[in-house]
Order: C-alpha cells, then sequence, then structure tokens
C-alpha cells in the first residue's frame, strides 16, 4: 500500500493478474455449459422432432399393434404412472423416516456408521442387482407374482437411499439454533421434528425427491428381470368402483409393461416408423417426468412462501 | 403449473376405465426378443378376436429367461429362436413340466457388406468359417488374409452379442461348433447399431436378422451364400429361405407350448390360430420373417393335436434339415 491507499504498481500488476485468471476460468466455465446444454437441447430437439408428429390421441389410448401406424401407447403410460405411484407412496415416506431417525435420533456409534456407508454405498448399486433382489425376493419369496406391487417395491427400494440421503443434507443444513430455540421453548423432541425440522427442510427434501422418481421413471432393467410385459392389450382394473366401498386395490396384483420398456423394444425393430413411435413415447415420458417434478417444484416453491 | 391441474394428471389414469374388469383366462406367453414380433401380431389378432373372453400377455426375457419360467410353470407357451438346451431339459423335467416343440417361422440370417464393397458378391461356408473361426483373431484382420483374390484392405467384423440366439446359430452353421468365434468383433445387441456399423464402413462385413437387412437394402449389401450341394450362389430371400435353398443360415424359431395348459380354452385357440397357414404365414411375411412352407403348418397342427411332446434337437443344434422332417423327427423329453 502506498501513502495515498492506492495499490503500488506491484499490486495493480497481482490485481490484474488475479483478474485474467478469474476471467478465464468464467470463460472456460461458460463454453463447458455451453457444450452441456447444447448437447441436451440438441437430443432433447431431435427426440421431440422426430417424435411429436406421431402423439395424438390414438397414440395415448391405443394399445401396441404390428403395424406402426396403429399402435399406442395406452398400457404403458397407464402402467408408467400406477408403478410410479406405487414408488412414491413407499420411497418417500420411508426415506424421509430412514433419514429422519438416522440424523436425529440415531445415537453416534459404529452400528449406524454401518448403516451410513451401506446406504451411501447403495446408490451406486445397478439397478439390474436391485431387479434380481425383487425377483428372489418378492416373487418367488413371497409369491407376490410378476405385478404392479412388485414393480413399485423395487423402483421404491432402488430410489430410497437418494431419498434418505436428501433428507439428511436438508436437516443438517437447519442451523442449530433453530433446535435450540423450540427447545428453550419448551417443545419436546417430536414437536421440534414436526413443527420446526420437517418443514425447514421440506424444499431439500423435495429436490431429493424430484430427482428419485425421475430416475424412477426411466428405469427399465429392474422391471424387465421381474417380468414386466410388452405385449398387454389391457389395462388394470380400475382403483375406483361403482359399488361400496369404491376404492379397489386389485390393480396392485395386475401385470403391466411401462414406457421404457415399449420404447426399448420399438427401438430395436428392424422398420424406421417404429424407431419414430419409440421418439414418441419418449417425449410422453418426458412430459410426464416434467409433469412430476413440477407439481414437486409447486409444492415447494408454496412451502418456501410459507416459510418466507 | 396450476396444483389442480398437476394432481388431476397424477390422478387420470385411475379414473381411467378398465377394460379388464371380470378377467377372463390369459394366455401367458415370455421368451425370446426376435420372436416378438410374429407373436405381438398373432396376439394382436386374437385380442381383435377374443375381446373381453380371452386375453393375452407377452414379455421379452430372451429366450432363456423364457424357457427358465416355462419351466417353472408360470408360463403357458415360450418363444425361442433357438431349440431347448439339455440344461434347461432337465429343469423342466425336475419340475414335470413337458412341452410340445413347434416350429413357427424361419429367420434368415443375411450376412452384408458395404454397398461400396465390390470385391464380394457370393461366399461359401468355409470363407465365412475363415473369418469369424477363433483362430481368425488378430490374424485375419485384412480381406487378403481370408482369400488372396480380396484386395489388401481393413476387414473389419459386426455380429450380434455372445448372448443372443442369432450368434449361437451363425457359429454352429458356420464354424460348426456354437458359441465359438473370434472375439474382436463389433458386438451389439441392438441390429440397427450392426446395420449402422456396417454402412459406415467400406471394409465391414457383418450379420443379422434377414428383416434388418430388407428395412436397410438401400446402405447395405447381401452376400450370396453358395449352397454346399448344388453350387449355386443364393441370395438372401423370403423364396430361398421358404425353399432351403438359402443354407445352412437360415434357422427356426419355434414355441414351446405347455400340454397341460393346452386344455385351457384360451390356450388352445391361441396356438390353434397360431398355426392358421393362411393366417400366420401373412403375419410372418407382415412383420418381416419368413413363413415355414404351409405343409409344414399342417404338420405342426398334426403334432399338436396328438400331444407329441419333447424336442428333435436333444443331440444339439442341428443345420440343414428341412422343416418337415423337423417337425417329424422322433422327439425326445
Amino acid at each position: 500500500m502506498s501513502e495515498t491507499g492506492l495499490p503500488t504498481t506491484d499490486g495493480r500488476r497481482l490485481i490484474a493478474a488475479a483478474r485474467r485468471r478469474d476471467l478465464l476460468f468464467a470463460g472456460i466455465g461458460l463454453a463447458v455449459l455451453f457444450v452441456a446444454t447444447a448437447v441436451l437441447l440438441a437430443l432433447v430437439l431431435d427426440l421431440v422432432l422426430t417424435g411429436a408428429p406421431h402423439i395424438d390421441l390414438d397414440f395415448l389410448t391405443s394399445y401396441p399393434s404390428r403395424r406402426a401406424s396403429r399402435a399406442g401407447i395406452l398400457p404403458a403410460w397407464v402402467g408408467s404412472a400406477l408403478v410410479m405411484l406405487v414408488t412414491a407412496a413407499l420411497a418417500i415416506p420411508f426415506g424421509i423416516a430412514a433419514g429422519l431417525y438416522l440424523e436425529e435420533y440415531a445415537p453416534r456409534n459404529r452400528v449406524t456408521d454401518v448403516i451410513e456407508i451401506n446406504i451411501t454405498n447403495l446408490a451406486g448399486v445397478p439397478s439390474i442387482i436391485y431387479g434380481l433382489l425383487a425377483l428372489g425376493v418378492f416373487v418367488y419369496g413371497f409369491r407376490l407374482g410378476e405385478t404392479i406391487l412388485v414393480a413399485g417395491m423395487v423402483l421404491a427400494l432402488l430410489v430410497l437411499p437418494v431419498i434418505v440421503v436428501a433428507t439428511r443434507e436438508a436437516l443438517r443444513s437447519i442451523p442449530r439454533e433453530v433446535r435450540e430455540a423450540a427447545f428453550a421453548l419448551g417443545a419436546d423432541k417430536w414437536q421440534t421434528v414436526s413443527m420446526y425440522l420437517l418443514p425447514a427442510a421440506r424444499p431439500g427434501i423435495l429436490t431429493g425427491i424430484i430427482v428419485a422418481l425421475a430416475r424412477a421413471i426411466g428405469e427399465t432393467a429392474p422391471l424387465v428381470t421381474i417380468g414386466a410385459l410388452t405385449f398387454i392389450a389391457f389395462l388394470p382394473p380400475p382403483p375406483i368402483t361403482a359399488q361400496p366401498p369404491f376404492v379397489s386395490f386389485e390393480w396392485l396384483g395386475s401385470p403391466f409393461t411401462v414406457l421404457p420398456i415399449q420404447m426399448f423394444n420399438w427401438i430395436s425393430r428392424p422398420q424406421a416408423a417404429f424407431h419414430e413411435l419409440a421418439a414418441a413415447a419418449g417425449v410422453v415420458l418426458l412430459v410426464m417426468t416434467l409433469a412430476m417434478n413440477g407439481l414437486a417444484i409447486y409444492i415447494r416453491y408454496r412451502a418456501r412462501r410459507l416459510l418466507g | 403449473m396450476d396444483r389442480s391441474f398437476g394432481s388431476l394428471l397424477l390422478l387420470a389414469p385411475l379414473l381411467l376405465p378398465g377394460t379388464a374388469s371380470g378377467a377372463g383366462d390369459t394366455v401367458r406367453i415370455d421368451g425370446s426378443s426376435t420372436v416378438y414380433p410374429i407373436t405381438e401380431a398373432v396376439a394382436e389378432e386374437f385380442q381383435i378376436e377374443h375381446r373381453g373372453t380371452f386375453r393375452v400377455t407377452v414379455g421379452i426375457s430372451g429366450t432363456g429367461g423364457g424357457l427358465r419360467k416355462f419351466c417353472r410353470g408360470d408360463i403357458d407357451i415360450a418363444d425361442a429362436s433357438r431349440p431347448i438346451k439339455a440344461s434347461e431339459r432337465e429343469a423342466c423335467a425336475e419340475r414335470g413340466v413337458t412341452y410340445i416343440e413347434l416350429p413357427v417361422a424361419l429367420d434368415a440370417l443375411a450376412v452384408v457388406v458395404n454397398p461400396a464393397n465390390d470385391w464380394v458378391s457370393c461366399m461359401t461356408v468355409e470363407e465365412l468359417r475363415r473369418i469369424w473361426e477363433p483362430a481368425a483373431q488378430e490374424t485375419v484382420r485384412r480381406w487378403n488374409r481370408a482369400e488372396p483374390d480380396w484386395p489388401d484392405r481393413p476387414l473389419r467384423l459386426f455380429g450380434p452379442g455372445t448372448d443372443s440366439g442369432t450368434y449361437d446359430y451363425f457359429t454352429a452353421a458356420v464354424i460348426g461348433e456354437e458359441g465359438a468365434s473370434r472375439g474382436d468383433f463389433t458386438a451389439s445387441e441392438d441390429d440397427n447399431v450392426l446395420v449402422q456399423g456396417v454402412a459406415n464402413d467400406r471394409g465391414a462385413l457383418g450379420f443379422f436378422g434377414f428383416a434388418y437387412y430388407v428395412e436397410n437394402r438401400d446402405r447395405l449389401k447381401a452376400v450370396a451364400i453358395r449352397n454346399s450341394e448344388t453350387g449355386e450362389c443364393v441370395e438372401p430371400s423370403v423364396e430361398n429361405a421358404r425353399s432351403g435353398r438359402y443354407e445352412p443360415l437360415s434357422r427356426p424359431l419355434f414355441l414351446y407350448v405347455n400340454p397341460t395348459a393346452l386344455d385351457r380354452p384360451a390356450v388352445a385357440a391361441f396356438v390353434e390360430m397360431f398355426l392358421d397357414p393362411g393366417l400366420i404365414t401373412e403375419l410372418v411375411t407382415e412383420v418381416g420373417y419368413v413363413p415355414l412352407p404351409e405343409r409344414a403348418y399342417v404338420l405342426a397342427r398334426e403334432k399338436l393335436e396328438a400331444r407329441r411332446t419333447g424336442t428333435a434337437f436333444a443331440g444339439g443344434a442341428q443345420v440343414g434339415i428341412s422343416i418337415e422332417d423337423l417337425i417329424a423327427a422322433e422327439t425326445v423329453d
């Protein structure tokens, strides 16, 4: 520093060099971002341009066919939606509960360490392994058959670690003072968790759920392993019936197919017309994923606003 | 997104009326993805004719996966792109599951090269073997190493993955031993990838199902195969495969039917439809495979009616046997 408080020549040079480095790094970062986005955009654009012209009401309400012009994805998208429903109903409560326990209740000892390491590693296990596990335990062990219920269960297992880890991260990021303040006001542990921690952690947990469900909806391997079908010209029984008690769970035991399997089947056909249908099914899958994420993002936005 | 709209989207499938209520008798089929297009076509027709009474489900667990389920009694019919293996026969016998073996169509394996390849139009099985045999690995990497008349160009090979029935059949027919081939070729389970590979490489040679060649005629050149008996060069085509002249690279595709399941009207009606010579010939052609000679379907029906169980392939894959002889052949459980 000179007496005037301005940087010396040496200092100026240092600052300029640091600025250049910053600029260079920002430039590289921007270039990488651009390349990544461009690739993604090109892929999505190609998919939409190929597939979109084939999407109409007939496509969404028809069963598969040997003729590309007649083929539709009704059982596939209904199957995907029902399987995701089961997955969400199982993975979300179990995942949040497990994360909550590990972060807030579990004592810090070797047993919880082992559990922690396992959960983190489970997120990296190839999905086909889950399929084999489900085939052995659920399909043959418990004799649940090759049903929507089992498909939902295997996908729930698959994405459980993602939700557990996200829940824990979200809880960990809540300042310690929130807990202390709650205790100071006389709240017991459950009151603290349910009234302060969970609402505060909700945005982070919802992000985890989005990632988890988006992964689950695109899975094929474990579902093929447990016996998901490809040709199926009927829908599962409706969950809402005309007779009391008006709700039926028969659909849980129904055979099914899902969108990624239908796409895989079409893309490996020799005829180019089926390849275009696969792209169309891909667009529908994207839209379903976006709709699911849109719902979660909306809930997250509301949660933030309530907290704010 | 408006919340009510979002939840409506999620609920939509729940509100759709199901057509499955009062579930009828279901025909359960699983197995080879090669046979799948044929089964799908028949199932589609079957569902149109019997909507509301019978139902069909078809999976694609692969020939091995399908037969595993079949021998456990989980399914009624297995689609197979190769005959049942000894280990699978044991698994079936253990559970007391018997099977009727029915050839339903032919799949010609097309040997293809790049359209710019002007030095090969007909090959003998012997030449194919020199290119594909295990000993060729690392040595036959240029065309002239297999046959001195061919140019000194790099030879790049494309073929289906070693798990596929197509690969099993090709190696049995060309090398003489199932599953024996060189390992340094580009393998893919998706035949469209092989089409791309051969179409973009002047020195390429590949093999895959006939339907994939038909759809890409403008990008590929099929190599005729010299018939070992007559010595003539035979192009892969529906007529040549059907007449048995395209040898040894046309293979039968099978249904394995559980005779106990045939007592159920749905299964009986389905197999009946599958072996209807007029309909099946049309459907098989439409999906890009080669129908059997009409007489073969009649023989297959007789075999079905007599409930003749067992396989004609107890001694392993048979190459070059006519379909009629195959159906009439002695079978072993």
